[in-house]
């Protein structure tokens, strides 16, 4: 890890990372929207509409894992000063809000003809939006505050403080009554959906994955770039 | 142990001598709990129905804007970097700061609210559980409070990154506070559970934002 700590060999590392991952991506949404849309069979309950699913679902998965991998990074920083720990996180917190609106929204269109409702007040949906927050609140940190090196001090400790909201996420349907149906994939005795809507899943959480690790390797590249910015704009006034 | 009281006393003297530490906080609550019935007209029933999670809300309110000057006095006069120096460990300081806070904010506005609740239709029924229920939930808000606000020190408009940092944290501590202010067979897993946030909180609180103090303070 300690090995990438220098940003120029981490830059020319994400130059040639970056080709292959948006290939590799474009082929699984191609892919995985193929299967998702045309091959899987529809609900037996909820017909055509349960395709709903393979947007929503790794949308959900992404904006907890995205959250997780923020708070590990933040761990990250504070314990062994890497210095690009907390650009990651930063980076990251846009791109995992996002996929947290992603979620909510797809899950309201779902909810819509399923429930009757855009939205309920229930534990998993209440939670969620509770992480939205949580994004937000982090974003605003780095904006207030102005000198980075603060900054990313306090972006951790609000990182890793939010970090608890995650389990409660991703347990709120079996500790409450929810309207949201329980974990049918990641659950203990294997996954009870049906292995011709399982693979389009996977396919799908793959595609927003590597989604996910492209658009973090380009907003950290453009990250450096700014601090690059910031230090040659301060050289500048000092020189004057 | 000494030295900490000293600082707890110091915050009270100076609320008092000051003023408008609990009175100004007693007064926006009471502001909020009475635009409540203008906002949704007079219905009784429908009041009396609201009245516990309306005053929750108002209480969550008046803490969190009060909550902003639990350090931002003594960051900026440099009584914090002398703390920070002395041999109570930060994070006792902190604790001290919160403890304050509750004694000086918190803790009237738990005791008069169910009072106030007669403006809204509260059940009479309600009203012990309520009691309860906020002297309890309102050291957590403290301490919540004590945690944005040392987040937001240094920060010219802190009041409303407090809020948007902090109102989700009081999520859970909303939620079985209003459950446990109803007289139901709800109240007492909902006590357990507020006590467990407040006992959380008491041990991770001090931690995370003498952490953030001293991001500041250096």
């Amino acid at each position: 890890m300690q090995k990438f700590a220098n940003p120029a060999r981490f830059l020319k590392l994400a130059e040639t990372l970056l080709p292959p991952i948006w290939g590799v991506t474009i082929l699984a949404f191609a892919a995985g929207l193929y299967m998702s849309l045309v091959t899987a069979p529809p609900d037996y309950q909820q017909g055509e509409t349960v395709r709903i699913m393979f947007v929503h679902v790794p949308a959900a998965w992404m904006a907890l894992m995205v959250y997780t991998s923020m708070a590990a990074a933040s761990i990250m920083a504070a314990i062994f000063r890497h210095p690009l720990a907390d650009m990651a996180a930063k980076a990251a917190a846009p791109i995992g809000a996002m996929f947290c609106l992603l979620a909510l929204i797809t899950g309201s269109l779902w909810g819509k003809p399923m429930w009757g409702a855009w939205w309920v007040w229930d534990a998993r949906l209440t939670s969620v939006f509770v992480l939205l927050l949580l994004y937000l609140g982090y974003m605003a940190v780095w904006q207030a505050i102005e000198d980075p090196h603060r900054a990313a001090l306090i972006a951790r400790i609000v990182a890793i403080a939010g970090f608890i909201n995650v389990p409660i996420v991703k347990f709120s349907v079996d500790w409450w009554n929810s309207l949201h149906q329980g974990a049918s994939v990641f659950r203990m005795g294997g996954p009870t959906i049906d292995a011709r809507m399982l693979w389009p899943l996977l396919i799908m959480a793959l595609a927003y994955t590597l989604l996910f690790v492209g658009l973090l390797l380009v907003a950290m590249r453009s990250e450096i770039a700014q601090r690059k910015l910031r230090q040659l704009r301060l050289a500048g006034i000092e020189g004057r | 142990m000494k030295l900490i009281w000293a600082l707890i006393r110091r915050d009270l003297t100076l609320a008092t001598r000051q003023g408008g530490g609990a009175g100004t906080a007693i007064g926006f609550f009471v502001t909020v709990i009475v635009l409540l019935p203008l906002g949704l007209g007079p219905d009784q029933a429908l009041l009396q129905r609201i009245a516990p999670g309306a005053l929750w809300i108002a209480l969550l309110l008046s803490v969190l804007l009060s909550a902003e000057r639990i350090f931002q006095a003594d960051y900026e006069d440099g009584s914090l970097d002398a703390m920070a120096l002395g041999v109570v460990p930060l994070e006792l300081v902190v604790l001290a700061k919160a403890m304050a806070h509750w004694l000086t904010t918190s803790l009237p506005l738990a005791v008069v609210a169910p009072l106030f609740g007669f403006l809204i239709n509260l059940d009479p029924q309600d009203i012990l559980p309520l009691w309860l229920a906020m002297m309890l939930g309102s050291i957590f808000l403290s301490l919540l409070a004590a945690l944005g606000a040392a987040i937001t020190v240094a920060l010219r408009r802190g009041g409303l990154l407090v809020s948007l940092l902090i109102l989700p944290f009081y999520v859970p501590c909303l939620i079985f506070g209003v459950a446990a202010s109803r007289a139901s067979e709800l109240v007492q897993p909902s006590l357990l559970i507020l006590t467990a946030l407040v006992l959380a909180s008491f041990v991770l609180v001090p931690v995370a934002a003498a952490a953030a103090l001293r991001a500041y303070l250096k």
